[in-house]
């Protein structure tokens, strides 16, 4: 029998605990199939961050590292520092990149560390049960903005690719969302063009990915996929914020 | 024997390589040597000293509480470390800065202008080394000729034209007739 | 021996690293241990090494951590507050298993505290100072020529135990400058790393460096590991110096730079006739014991000197278990015990506990 779909041999075939409806999947099977099709899981370490995806190692097939919160640029810098013919990439959520490990990001960015990182923006803290997290959109309701998030009391969301793009340091930052096939589409070459810039010894490269958290948000999966589109696309807008004319 | 020594004055004296070179030459000689700074939070300009321990046998403390020789270059030096000086011991003291005579008479000092001799032979900064000559002659410190090879180990190699002069600098504090 | 060099204490911890083949060092500056970043930051792209100033103590511990876990040899150093900070990443190396070396030259504190010498960090450095039940070797040298050797023997530590080793030094002994004869050739000990994660290459299982184990089951069984890692260290790995002890009947227990100045103390008591001995303990965890088992006997006291308020003291007082009187001077704050002041303490202890039963 003909196999027309199977998983990237970078997954494990195991079930992951992802809530129904949630991106993260989708997100790991773009990064594995990257790491396929490019042919270097064998020399990849992946550092997993702290979120919902702390313990990413039970699903990726390649070497991990899990660090500690906010810190996966720094031990990813450690580790490229160490062995520089190892493709290194963090996977981070928008807690862990945008808030506690905000100094390790910019910094990894400005030194323009060849690193891979994929960010995961769903505007929540999802693993600690929905609290607002620097990429919460205004007026957006979360367990610790229960009245919304308000600009006075709270501030404004981080919009990170538009403020690491003002470095000199990376070479590639591109913003692409999950919401729909065409997008994930977009996203995977995005994922795909990120390692290969690593590859390259191009220098720092990021992806952030446009997610979904249904539980946290009180959606039905569909209904976060058109959050997605509707409210946050237009705050944070798709596209190649550094690197757009970069062969790789 | 054991010559612990404190060097003390301002930043930029050369209090602190002046040690250094002590310490080196200590080494050169045999002996067993610790060489130990103030730090503070000021780069340039600030008191400094150090303590610098030449010993027979391996030095017990780097930390001097009292010294059996000093040198001062400014005058809150001589304020501060005067009483720490053993019965017995010396002081010297660059009289071109430090305005006073010492207080005690159970320890011996000599006055020199050092850093007016230097300055008249165009470098301020042989005041230090002027000053270490005559620790070295009053009290066989370190050998002249380890001294030597010490500021060859110790100074930059931009500066290693002016060790020529230096010793000069070392002879004329040794030769000094101090008051 | 080889080479004779007069070198700061910072700079011997430096050398020594690269000697024991650690090429990558990750730090942020802080008095009064920077001239170990300064070394490094000459020395190691000279030998194909890699320097990188990190833009915190946090990010530092956590490149210390990224290239641990490659197997590579790696080095970090800082000053109490900064090693404040680098709690986190260390507890983490400690779940992990990770090896790294650490280095502490201590300075006053609570909180900015100053920047002169302290012995401060004891409880934070052998107690755990970040969270969980874990332990890191800890050495405390007491001369430029130790600083250079322990830092040698705290990388075959390391690797040997998937362990931090720690060298707790303070301020005088990084700023000083003592002669260190260097040996010929290191006793680098190499031990293979089939858990390090440098890509499996298709050719092993996945490797994964982690601290979480979210079943308190397995958590537990981790710590029990961990636990029966650290009772091998504490039967194998304890250090120390008796110094001047076998017709000692009072004894002075310092570490580091008080160690020094106990010396000189005992020197002084020597002349007037008083026989004080030293216990120095090399390894502040595992705590020497032993040394306090081979004197007990002929002990009438001990007297604990150091630049703490009494942190080291917990433990002498746990080691002699009640079995005879301790006790204590300690000077905080970056002040430095003065050998007379140690001195007219021994003088009272020798009067009620020695000449009294003369």
């Amino acid at each position: 029998m003909a196999v027309i779909f199977q998983k990237p041999k970078a997954l494990k075939d195991t079930s992951m605990h992802y809530c129904p409806g949630c991106t993260h999947g989708i997100a790991h099977r773009l990064v594995a199939e990257a790491l396929d099709e490019l042919g270097i899981e064998g020399r990849t370490v992946g550092i997993a961050s702290v979120g919902c995806s702390y313990n990413s190692y039970d699903y990726f097939n390649c070497d991990m590292i899990q660090a500690p919160h906010g810190r996966a640029p720094a031990v990813a810098t450690g580790v490229k520092r160490s062995k520089p013919d190892c493709v290194v990439f963090t996977y981070q959520g928008d807690g862990d990149l945008a808030a506690i490990g905000t100094a390790e990001i910019v910094h990894a960015a400005a030194r323009g560390e060849n690193i891979t990182v994929i960010f995961i923006n769903n505007t929540i803290y999802g693993m600690t049960s929905g609290q607002m997290a620097p990429t919460t959109l205004l007026n957006q309701y979360t367990t610790t903005t229960p009245y919304g998030r308000i600009a006075d009391l709270h501030g404004f969301p981080i919009n990170v690719c538009e403020m690491l793009a003002t470095l000199q340091g990376p070479a590639y930052i591109e913003r692409a969302s999950l919401h729909d096939v065409k997008n994930i589409k977009k996203a995977k070459e995005a994922v795909k063009k990120a390692f290969k810039v690593q590859l390259a010894g191009k220098g720092f490269s990021m992806v952030e990915l446009l997610s979904t958290c249904p539980t946290n948000w009180g959606m039905s999966p569909v209904d976060a996929l058109k959050r997605v589109r509707d409210e946050m696309i237009p705050h944070y807008p798709l596209g190649v914020f550094k690197g757009e004319n970069l062969e790789v | 024997m054991v010559h612990e020594i404190i060097l003390a004055g301002f930043g930029g004296q050369g209090i602190l390589s002046a040690g250094r070179i002590l310490a080196y030459a200590g080494m050169l000689d045999g002996k067993q040597v610790s060489w130990l700074p103030s730090y503070g939070p000021e780069m340039r300009g600030g008191t400094a000293n150090s303590s610098v321990v030449i010993s027979d046998n391996p030095v017990d403390s780097p930390v001097l509480n009292s010294c059996n020789a000093l040198i001062v270059m400014n005058r809150p030096s001589l304020d501060k470390f005067e009483s720490v000086v053993e019965e017995g011991g010396i002081i010297i003291i660059d009289s071109s800065i430090v305005d006073r005579d010492i207080k005690r008479s159970d320890i011996a000092s000599f006055k020199i202008p050092a850093t007016q001799i230097a300055s008249d032979m165009g470098n301020m900064a042989f005041a230090n080394i002027i000053l270490l000559g005559k620790l070295i002659s009053e009290r066989k410190t370190v050998t002249v000729e380890n001294f030597e090879k010490a500021l060859y180990a110790v100074l930059p190699e931009r500066k290693h034209n002016l060790i020529p002069d230096e010793m000069k600098a070392l002879r004329i504090g040794m030769e000094y007739a101090a008051e | 021996m080889g080479q004779k060099l007069l070198m700061k204490g910072n700079e011997a911890i430096a050398e020594a690293a690269v000697r024991a083949g650690c090429l990558h060092y990750f730090g942020y500056p802080i008095t009064p241990q920077t001239e170990i970043a300064h070394y490094m930051a000459r020395k190691l792209p000279k030998v194909g090494g890699v320097f990188l100033q990190a833009e915190s103590e946090v990010a530092a511990i956590n490149m210390v951590y990224g290239a641990g876990s490659t197997g590579t040899r790696v080095m970090t150093s800082s000053s109490s507050p900064g090693i404040s900070l680098k709690q986190e990443g260390l507890s983490y190396l400690a779940g992990s298993q990770v090896p790294a070396v650490v280095v502490n030259i201590v300075r006053g504190g609570p909180g900015l505290g100053g920047i002169q010498p302290a012995q401060s960090d004891y409880f934070q450095a052998c107690k755990g100072g970040g969270h969980g039940d874990y332990r890191q070797i800890v050495l405390a040298p007491s001369s430029v020529q130790e600083l250079y050797e322990l830092t040698v023997e705290a990388f075959n530590l390391a690797d040997r135990y998937r362990i931090v080793a720690m060298i707790l030094g303070d301020g005088i002994l990084g700023q000083m400058m003592e002669v260190v004869e260097f040996r010929d050739e290191e006793p680098i000990e190499h031990y293979e790393k089939p858990w390090a994660t440098t890509g499996h290459g298709g050719a092993r299982e996945q490797n994964v460096i982690t601290s979480i184990h979210l079943s308190p089951a397995v958590l537990e069984k981790m710590n029990q590991n961990l636990q029966a890692k650290y009772e091998i260290i504490k039967q194998k790995e304890c250090r120390y110096e008796l110094y001047n002890h076998e017709e000692a009947e009072l004894f002075i227990v310092a570490y580091g730079t008080v160690a020094r100045i106990a010396k000189s103390v005992i020197e002084m008591a020597k002349r007037e006739g008083i026989n004080v001995g030293l216990i120095r303990p090399v390894t502040l965890w595992p705590f020497p014991q032993e040394a306090f088992e081979k004197v007990i006997d002929r002990a009438k006291a001990f007297l604990t000197v150091e630049m703490s308020s009494g942190q080291m003291l917990e433990d002498v007082l746990l080691a002699v278990n009640g079995r005879r009187k301790v006790y204590f001077h300690g000077r905080m704050g970056g002040m430095v015990p003065v050998r007379d002041d140690i001195m007219n303490i021994v003088r009272d202890i020798y009067k009620r506990h020695v000449k009294k039963a003369e």
